[in-house]
């Protein structure tokens, strides 16, 4: 409340914790699917359910995943690690206690470094544990306040969840943002994150407005300062947007209150993304107390020796920075390139086989620019990346023009799914071979003596009409540069 | 006669051939049976009925065992008497108007009735080794992890194991090798061979598996203890009731005169035992027991005001006051500012009485004591004094804050015939050496 009289500059100080949904085939505990599920409470067992006697078993896969992460973000990894029972009430917890670690996180003190404009940040990363998710709550007939009944649905529960905690290191909702899409980057470099799954990435901040004279030269706050400032945790955010959003109201609220001499709550909000406002859950803010203890039925887990064994991947910025020496691309090509994983792998395939100027002609520009008109992703064309090679491959062995490859070819995959050999063969887009070139150039000059005089005179605008001749003759599909070399060797 | 000792009776038939075929083997109603309910003695669970079998009731099965019904028990597994079941309390068919021990009463008084061949019991506290004392039968709590307990409907889960009741040593040993082994639904379960090692048998203990690689326990009931070195805790014979002191010697020096020797130890720990486990014990009961809110089965708190209005309705309604006790208790014992002091504390207990067990048995190849300090109670006498109850655990409480295997034997009656019950300790998956030492006195 000591922040109320100040009303000289003031400071916004954000710490996150980001919910993270790991991807694996089955849940933490169990062996239900992860997939998404039609009906509700269809992947579920008497495990993910909570049923009396069930009993959770630790699905490595979860561990492995969270140990990339913790290979990413520069953390240390302990040689073992355990779970805890967090212990509070709630109707979609099937348990009414969640299965999570406490005292020995998977992933402790580690860091990410990530742009906002021109400037480079690097945000503390506290620690990150494995935990399970909930089930979830469907409100009939109105929101959490207002449903006339509420519906669970445990087809989530026990779904593999990092909870990644940082530093109270943001000074901007914008810095949010873009670290929120830098780790979302990683992760999905690492292949443990599935961004398109709804719910995959979940956000509470907490966020305190201070006096600007308090933040130091090097951006840090005395832990005193922070904790004599009321802060607010906002919660229901699910996408970096949101965030944005949702702090940059939350601060801007903050800083009305102090700045109009009054004080803020410390409370808990809720992020009402259709009004674009946080509000108060009204709840009587008592101290939590969720009674920690171990959980017996898991027994500590080593990971000493097994974290040796896990690779990751080249990471983003290691990739930007290698394409850039590798294959000569300019910073716009290199980002664009290495986006995600997926078309990085792409570019770096078809590289290989092709040219890499070709390569990234055709995936930068090409590809993303036409799926970027048509507010596309690489994801929504997955299994056709093959189709877009072979497109790759005709205008590489100069079967087709460019253009028309760009134009017509991709145009018509992406519109009306045909696959290329076939636009290529009802459009009649082949170029016409030698043979067929040769007797236009032949017949043109035949046709057209006073042209083939002009350029014996030295006129240099009767070539370019002997071309345009050669051209209609062959329907556009001959390569004008070609028929220029096959007139001029004619003519000699 | 009606001992009240089963909940539901209701056939459940195993495998047509198997060791166990032709024989029936009840099982205690926290143990979760697909398709026949499974209450936990609670009118919370009154009507729930599993959609899953325990990993032990599928392995019965397999053997062929038929299960005859689901045994009455105190609710929840909290108690000592099976006064505390929401089903009404069980007979002790050895010694009319007594109680048959707790909490696994209904088992052990069908075995002793000789309505069912042999049972299951749980023991999170000495819940299979009290009963199999007090209504003369034998009983053995194993290793923890050498059972699996997926589908045992946990009361506190870091302490407790299913175990066997039996007429004889030799039976209980034989449901024994059907039940336990590794199981990849509870991560806590082990193989005993590979916990014990490579040269840890012993003359006394011998090798657990046979041939086949199977457990190999009831070749350890030949009542063949000469030469085996028995350790005897002090600690354990103070304050026990005289009639049971008497019995207890008597026992041993029937050991001795088979070539057994034995010397007293002490184990100071022992003196804070009890009190490390009511706090373990309630503070993992109240965390288990927290699932049961009435929204997806048991007893429904309706639709009145909100939910956290609607679990507590579930919860008093649902809930006897012996649970209600615990799980305050419990609850207490975690919170924040109490949890250094209690929780803590009491673990920190939990590693010292586990430490006083490993040195006693350097130096014996088991330890004995009475099981229970008391002969078994008049029914009604401690209901109104949970604290004498609990200390009747005194005995039974510190082998599972050490995770050790025990046996209880039959070991003659008090002067007014009331049975009482011998325990041997024995070392982590040493089950070999305390069914030996038992099948002595049987």
């Amino acid at each position: 409340m000591a922040q109320a009289q100040e009303t000289g500059e003031l400071a916004v100080i954000i710490g996150l914790e980001v919910h993270v949904q790991l991807e694996t085939d089955t849940k933490i505990f169990c062996g239900c699917s992860t997939a998404a599920a039609d009906e509700p409470n269809t992947n579920t067992c008497p495990v993910c359910l909570g049923l009396p006697g069930a009993l959770p078993v630790l699905n490595e896969g979860a561990v492995e995943a969270a140990v990339k992460v913790g290979k990413a973000i520069d953390a240390t990894i302990p040689e073992r690690t355990r779970f805890h029972r967090k212990n509070y009430y709630y109707p979609d917890l099937p348990k009414n206690f969640q299965i999570s670690q406490y005292d020995a996180p998977i992933c402790q003190d580690g860091r990410l470094e990530f742009s906002v404009g021109d400037e480079r940040r690097t945000v503390g990363i506290r620690r990150a544990h494995l935990e399970e998710d909930p089930g979830s709550l469907k409100h009939k007939g109105g929101s959490i306040d207002t449903a006339e009944y509420t519906l669970v649905d445990y087809n989530r529960a026990g779904t593999p969840l990092l909870e990644i905690v940082t530093d109270p290191d943001f000074r901007d909702a914008a810095e949010v943002r873009a670290f929120l899409a830098k780790l979302e980057e990683v992760l999905e470099y690492l292949g443990v994150f599935d961004a398109g799954r709804d719910g995959s990435l979940r956000v509470d901040a907490n966020l305190s407005v201070v006096a600007e004279s308090e933040v130091g030269a090097d951006g840090s706050v005395d832990a005193d300062v922070l904790e004599a400032a009321n802060r607010t945790e906002v919660k229901n955010i699910s996408s970096h947007k949101g965030a944005e959003k949702a702090l940059a109201y939350e601060a801007q609220r903050q800083k009305n209150a102090i700045e109009r001499g009054r004080a803020v709550q410390q409370e808990t909000r809720h992020w009402d993304e259709s009004r674009g406002i946080t509000v108060s859950m009204r709840s009587k803010e008592e101290e939590k107390d969720y009674r920690y203890y171990r959980e017996a039925d898991l027994p500590p887990l080593e990971v000493a020796d097994w974290k040796e064994e896990i690779d990751i991947p080249e990471l983003p910025d290691a990739r930007r920075e290698r394409f850039r020496e590798e294959y000569g691309l300019d910073v716009e090509a290199a980002d664009k390139l290495t986006a995600t994983k997926q078309v990085a792998d792409f570019y770096e395939e078809l590289a290989a086989e092709f040219d890499a100027d070709l390569a990234a002609t055709w995936v930068a520009d090409n590809l993303l620019g036409e799926l970027n008109y048509r507010d596309m992703q690489v994801t929504d064309i997955d299994g056709r990346l093959d189709e877009v090679k072979r497109l790759v491959e005709l205008v590489a062995a100069e079967e087709i023009t460019a253009k028309n490859a760009r134009e017509t070819v991709l145009r018509s995959m992406l519109d009306d799914g045909r696959d290329p050999d076939t636009v290529v063969a009802e459009e009649g887009l082949g170029k016409t071979t030698g043979d067929e070139v040769q007797q236009a150039v032949e017949a043109a000059i035949e046709e057209n003596p006073g042209a083939v005089e002009d350029y014996h005179a030295g006129e240099d605008g009767a070539i370019n009409f002997l071309v345009g001749q050669v051209m209609q003759k062959t329907g556009g599909s001959a390569d004008p540069g070609d028929v220029n070399q096959l007139l001029r060797e004619a003519l000699e | 006669m009606d001992y009240n000792a089963y909940v539901t009776e209701e056939r459940i038939e195993g495998a047509e051939e198997g060791r166990l075929a032709g024989r029936t083997v009840a099982v205690k109603d926290n143990i979760s049976t697909a398709g026949v309910r499974t209450t936990c003695g609670s009118a919370m669970l009154a009507d729930y009925v599993p959609p899953y079998d325990a990993t032990v009731v599928e392995r019965l099965k397999e053997a062929g065992a038929t299960i005859p019904g689901k045994t009455n028990m105190d609710e929840f597994g909290m108690g000592t008497t099976t006064e505390t079941s929401a089903f009404g309390p069980v007979e002790n068919p050895a010694a009319e108007g007594y109680v048959p021990g707790g909490s696994s009463g209904g088992s052990a008084a069908v075995v002793a009735a000789g309505d069912a061949d042999m049972a299951l019991g749980s023991d999170t506290g000495g819940s299979v080794r009290c009963p199999a004392a007090f209504c003369g039968v034998v009983g053995i709590k194993p290793t923890y992890g050498l059972v699996s307990r997926y589908g045992l409907i946990a009361y506190a889960n870091s302490l407790e194991q299913i175990g066997p009741i039996a007429p004889t040593v030799e039976e209980a040993a034989e449901l024994l090798e059907v039940i336990a082994g590794p199981d990849e639904r509870d991560a806590t379960t082990r193989d005993a061979s590979e916990a014990l090692g490579d040269g840890e048998a012993t003359a006394i203990t011998g090798d657990v598996t046979d041939e086949d690689g199977g457990y190999d326990f009831v070749s350890a009931a030949d009542g063949d203890v000469d030469g085996m070195e028995i350790g005897v805790p002090t600690e354990l014979l103070d304050g026990a009731d005289d009639a049971v002191v008497e019995q207890f010697w008597a026992a041993i020096d029937d050991l001795e005169a088979a070539g057994a020797s034995y010397h007293e130890v002490t184990l100071p720990s022992l003196e804070h035992a009890v009190e490390a486990y009511y706090v373990i014990a309630t503070s993992e009961a109240s965390s288990n027991l927290a699932r049961f809110d009435g929204v997806r089965y048991g007893v429904s708190g309706g639709y009145d005001g909100d939910w956290n209005e609607a679990f507590a309705r579930a919860r008093e309604e649902g809930f006897g006051p012996e649970v209600k006790r615990r799980v305050l208790l419990g609850t207490f014992a975690l919170s924040a500012g109490y949890q250094d002091k209690y929780y803590k504390k009491a673990q920190d207990a939990r590693a010292w009485v586990k430490q006083d067990f490993d040195e006693a048995l350097g130096a014996a190849d088991v330890l004995a004591s009475p099981t229970m300090p008391v002969p078994p109670l008049e029914r009604g006498e401690s209901l109104d004094d949970p604290l004498q109850m609990y200390l009747a655990d005194a005995n039974t409480t510190p082998v599972n804050l050490a995770n050790l295997p025990a046996i209880s034997v039959p070991a003659g009656e008090t002067g007014d015939d009331r049975p009482v019950g011998l325990q041997f300790v024995g070392p982590a998956f040493g089950e070999r050496a305390v069914i030996r030492a038992g099948s002595a006195l049987g």
